[in-house]
C-alpha cells in the first residue's frame, strides 16, 4: 500500500515533466502585439527566442543575375518547349538554372532531364512542366490570396525535390469489430495532436465540403450541423493556424467565430486561400496521379497533395513575405493554355436569360437573339413590363477594363433587345453589387450578362 | 491536544479498530478486516475498512466494470491490441457515438453500437451507486444530503449523454468516452452553438463553480484558523456557539460586514455544489432544442455588448462572389 502510493506519486511527478518538456510547448514569456480593439485578447503572440531561427529557415536564396533581353526564341533552341514558349532562349536557361537550384540542388539539372536528350519526357519533368502552369495560374489568377508577392518553385520546395508538407489519403484505421476510430482520436501532426478528425484534407482541400458550421440565426430551423462536422472544420482550422504560426484571433474575433463583421482582414485572404488550395489540388496535382515518379505517391497511389503548411511552413506570410517572384516575372505570364475554354450557350433559368461572352470580347452569341426572344415575347404582352439587365466580368485581369467590359456587355443585350422591337425606356440597366462573378482565374460561366423581366 | 494548522493532519488518533454502530434489517454486514495505512491517515481517518457493498453495490460494480471494459477494449482494438500503443495513445483514444445519419436508430456496432452499450452499462452502474448511497444514508438515519447532491451530477450526464440526444433525435448529439476527445468535443459544442459563454445557465454554472471553490476555501480557511479554540467541532458549535465560533463569525463581519453561521455555511457549500451541474444541465438542454446561436442570442437580447470597428471593413467572400463555392 505504502509503496503503491509512493510509486503512483512518482508517476504522475514524471508524466508532468513528460508533459512540459514535450515538443510543441514553448517556455514564456511571448510578445504579445495587440492587434483589434483593446479588452478582446485580439492579439499576435510571438517567441522573440524563435525569430533568429526562423529568418534564417526562411533565406531566400541567390538570385540568378538577369540576362539581356533579346535573342532567338527558346522555341528555336529546344525543341518540346510546351509551356515556356513565350521566352527568350536567355530567360529560358536563367530560369531553368534558377529551377534546379529551387528544386534539386543535388541532384541537378538531371533529376528532371535525360542527359542524353534534354527534349524527352521523364516522368519528373513531365511533373515540373504541369507545376510551371500551375505557379503562373497561381500567381496570374489567385492575387486575391498572393498579391503581388507570388510564388515561385522555392515557396514549397526550399531545395527538395518533394516539398516538405505535402499529403496523402490514408487508409481507414481500426478494426472491423471494435475499435473504429470515426477517422480521429489519435496524436496526427496535422491537426496539432488534438484529438480532432485526422485529416481535414480530403474533406475540405480536395473536396470542398462546406466548411462552416455555425447557423446564422439565433433559434433553431430544422437539422442543423453535427458536432462530427464541427470537429472536423476545428480540425481544419487547427491545421491552419499550424500552418501559418498563427492564433485563431489572427483571422477570427472568437466570441463569434462565424461573424464576418468582426473578422480581421486576413480571413478573406484565408478564404481565397482555401479556395485556391481547393482548385490547385482538384485541377493539377489529382490529375497528376500515376504520373510521378516511383515513390512519389501516397498509400492508396494518389498523388501528394498541398495544404496550407506546403507554402506557409509556419509563417503568416511564406518566406517571411519576401517576393521571388520580382526577380522572375516570367513566372506571373498567363499560360496560353488557360484561356481555351469554349463559350456556353445562352441559357434561360427560371426567369432569367443569361448570356456568356467569350474572353474580352462584348460581341453577343450567334443563339442569343433566339434565346431573348422568349422574354421580347413576354414584354410584348404585357405593356407595363420592364426588362433588367446586369453585366458580370472573370476574376482574371485589370479591374477598370474589366467593369467597363462588364458594361458594354450588358449595353450589347439591350442593344439586342432593341433590335427586337423593345423601346428603350424599357430597358433598365442595373449595376450589380459587385460584378466579379468568381472568385479567381477564368470561368466561362463569370463572364455573362442576366436579363430578367420584372 | 491535536493541531490543524499544517496541510497535513500533524497527530494522528489512533484507537482500536471500531467496525461502526449494528446495522438493522440489512442481509449484508460489513466486510473485511480493518487495517490502518499511515499515510492515509496523513490526509484523513488512518483506519481502512470495513465496507459494505450491498446488492447495489455489487450490481453497480459490475456494470461499471462492463462499461469500462467495453470502452478499454475498443481503445485497445483501435491501436490494433499494441499494447505500447495503448499506453502512449491512452490520452486520445475514445470510443465514439454513432455518427448524424444513424439518428436514434441502433447502429452496428462498430459503428456506434459499442457506445450504446457502453452508455446504457455505465449510466445502469451509476443509477445503482446512486441508490445504493440513498440506501446506506436512510439506513444510518441520516439525511439524503449527498445523494441528491450526487444526484445533481448525474442530472448532468444525463442531459449530455442522454436526454439531450433523445430531444436532437441523435445519439451523435452525445459525448464520446475518452480523455482528449471528451475535451474536443467540449471545445466544438461551444463552437458549433455559437459560444456558450453567451448561454446565461452556462454563466450560472460558472458562478456556483467557482463560487464553490471560494466558499470552499473561506470555510476551510475559517475552520482550521480557529481549530486552536476548537473550531473543528463544528456540529456542536452550531447549538452551542463557543469562543471558536464567536472569533469566527466577527471576524467575518469585520472584514465583508455579514457572516454565515456555523450551520448556514454548509447550506450555501452545498446549495452552491448543487446548483452548479444544475444549471450547467439547463444551459446544455437548451442548446441546440431551444437556442442555435448563444451569440446571436445574446445580442438579439442585449446580452454581448458591440465594440468599435478597428479593421477596414470585411465582407463575406462567399457572398460577393456569385456562384463561386
Amino acid at each position: 500500500m505504502k509503496l503503491g502510493i509512493s510509486l503512483s506519486l512518482i508517476a504522475v511527478l514524471f508524466l508532468t515533466i513528460a508533459m512540459l518538456v514535450r515538443a510543441g510547448w514553448e517556455r514564456p514569456p511571448m510578445e504579445s502585439t495587440q492587434q483589434g480593439y483593446r479588452g478582446l485578447g485580439m492579439v499576435e503572440i510571438d517567441n522573440p527566442r524563435t525569430q533568429a531561427a526562423r529568418a534564417a529557415l526562411n533565406q531566400l536564396p541567390d538570385v540568378v543575375p538577369a540576362v539581356p533581353a533579346g535573342g532567338p526564341a527558346a522555341t528555336s533552341v529546344y525543341k518540346n518547349v510546351q509551356v515556356l514558349n513565350d521566352l527568350g532562349v536567355g530567360e529560358f536557361t536563367r530560369l531553368m538554372v534558377a529551377m534546379t537550384a529551387w528544386v534539386s540542388p543535388q541532384e541537378g539539372c538531371n533529376y528532371c532531364h535525360n542527359p542524353s536528350d534534354l527534349a524527352a519526357d521523364t516522368p519528373a519533368k513531365v511533373v515540373a512542366r504541369r507545376m510551371l502552369q500551375m505557379t503562373r495560374h497561381v500567381n496570374a489568377d489567385w492575387k486575391t490570396h498572393v498579391a503581388d508577392t507570388g510564388v515561385t518553385c522555392y515557396t514549397c520546395h526550399r531545395g527538395q525535390p518533394v516539398p516538405s508538407n505535402v499529403w496523402y489519403t490514408q487508409a481507414p484505421q481500426g478494426g472491423a469489430f471494435a475499435g473504429n476510430r470515426a477517422g480521429q482520436n489519435a496524436p496526427a501532426k496535422a491537426v496539432g495532436f488534438t484529438s480532432l478528425p485526422l485529416d481535414p484534407f480530403s474533406h475540405f482541400l480536395a473536396n470542398g465540403d462546406e466548411i462552416r458550421v455555425q447557423s446564422a440565426a439565433a433559434l433553431p430551423a430544422g437539422r442543423g450541423n453535427s458536432i462530427q462536422s464541427t470537429e472536423a472544420t476545428y480540425g481544419l482550422m487547427v491545421h491552419i493556424s499550424q500552418s501559418l504560426g498563427a492564433n485563431c484571433t489572427f483571422c477570427h474575433n472568437t466570441r463569434s467565430f462565424f461573424d464576418w463583421d468582426s473578422s480581421t482582414p486576413q480571413r478573406a485572404t484565408a478564404w481565397h486561400g482555401i479556395r485556391m488550395v481547393r482548385d490547385l489540388n482538384a485541377n493539377y496535382l489529382e490529375p497528376l496521379a500515376g504520373k510521378f515518379p516511383d515513390g512519389r505517391t501516397g498509400p492508396l497511389g494518389d498523388a501528394p497533395k498541398l495544404n496550407c503548411a506546403t507554402c506557409h511552413q509556419g509563417e503568416h506570410k511564406p518566406l517571411l513575405g519576401a517576393s521571388m517572384l520580382k526577380d522572375y516575372p516570367v513566372l506571373a505570364a498567363v499560360g496560353k493554355l488557360a484561356v481555351a475554354a469554349p463559350t456556353p450557350e445562352p441559357v434561360l433559368i427560371g426567369e432569367t436569360v443569361i448570356i456568356f461572352f467569350a474572353l474580352d470580347s462584348v460581341a453577343l452569341h450567334d443563339a442569343a437573339p433566339r434565346t431573348l426572344e422568349i422574354l421580347v415575347v413576354k414584354l410584348k404582352a404585357n405593356p407595363k413590363a420592364r426588362a433588367t439587365i446586369s453585366g458580370y466580368h472573370s476574376a482574371t485581369g485589370d479591374a477598370a477594363h474589366n467593369r467597363e467590359l462588364a458594361k458594354n456587355r450588358a449595353l450589347a443585350v439591350q442593344g439586342a433587345l432593341k433590335a427586337a422591337g423593345i423601346a428603350e425606356n424599357r430597358v433598365v440597366l442595373e449595376k450589380p453589387v459587385v460584378e466579379q462573378a468568381n472568385v479567381a482565374g477564368e470561368d466561362p460561366k463569370a463572364r455573362r450578362v442576366e436579363v430578367v423581366v420584372k | 491536544m491535536a493541531e490543524y494548522q499544517n496541510i497535513f493532519t500533524r497527530v494522528q488518533v489512533r484507537a482500536p479498530a471500531h467496525a461502526g454502530v449494528p446495522l438493522e434489517g440489512g442481509t449484508w454486514v460489513r466486510q473485511g478486516t480493518p487495517w490502518f495505512s499511515y499515510w492515509l491517515g496523513k490526509i484523513g481517518d488512518a483506519q481502512i475498512g470495513p465496507i459494505y457493498l450491498g446488492w447495489t453495490g455489487v450490481a453497480s460494480l459490475i456494470f461499471g466494470f462492463i462499461a469500462f471494459e467495453i470502452i478499454g477494449l475498443n481503445m485497445w482494438a483501435s491501436v490494433n491490441w499494441d499494447p505500447v500503443q495503448f499506453v502512449r495513445q491512452l490520452p486520445w483514444l475514445a470510443l465514439e457515438p454513432p455518427s448524424p445519419e444513424y439518428g436514434l436508430s441502433i447502429p452496428p456496432l462498430n459503428e456506434g453500437g459499442w457506445w450504446l452499450m457502453a452508455g446504457f452499462f455505465l449510466t445502469t452502474s451509476i443509477l445503482l451507486w446512486w441508490l445504493r448511497m440513498y440506501r446506506r444514508a436512510r439506513a444510518f438515519g441520516m439525511g439524503t444530503h449527498v445523494a441528491w447532491a450526487f444526484a445533481s451530477a448525474i442530472w448532468l450526464y444525463l442531459v449530455l449523454g442522454f436526454i439531450r440526444p433523445l430531444l436532437m433525435g441523435s445519439w451523435s448529439e452525445a459525448v464520446p468516452f475518452g480523455i482528449f476527445p471528451h475535451l474536443d468535443w467540449t471545445a466544438a459544442f461551444s463552437i458549433r452553438y455559437g459560444n456558450l459563454f453567451y448561454n446565461p445557465f452556462h454563466m450560472l454554472s460558472i458562478a456556483f463553480l467557482y463560487g464553490s471553490a471560494l466558499l470552499f476555501a473561506m470555510h476551510g480557511g475559517t475552520i482550521l484558523a480557529v481549530s486552536r479554540f476548537g473550531g473543528e467541532r463544528e456540529i456542536e458549535q452550531v447549538v452551542d456557539r463557543g469562543t471558536a465560533a464567536e472569533r469566527a463569525a466577527l471576524f467575518w463581519r469585520w472584514t465583508m460586514g455579514f457572516n454565515a453561521t456555523m450551520e448556514s455555511v454548509h447550506r450555501w457549500a452545498w446549495w452552491f455544489a448543487v446548483l452548479c451541474p444544475l444549471a450547467g444541465g439547463i444551459g446544455i438542454l437548451l442548446t441546440g432544442t431551444v437556442v442555435d446561436n448563444w451569440y446571436l442570442w445574446a445580442v438579439k437580447h442585449g446580452v454581448a455588448p458591440s465594440y468599435p470597428e478597428v479593421f477596414p471593413a470585411v465582407a463575406d467572400p462567399a457572398t460577393m462572389t456569385g456562384g463561386a463555392k
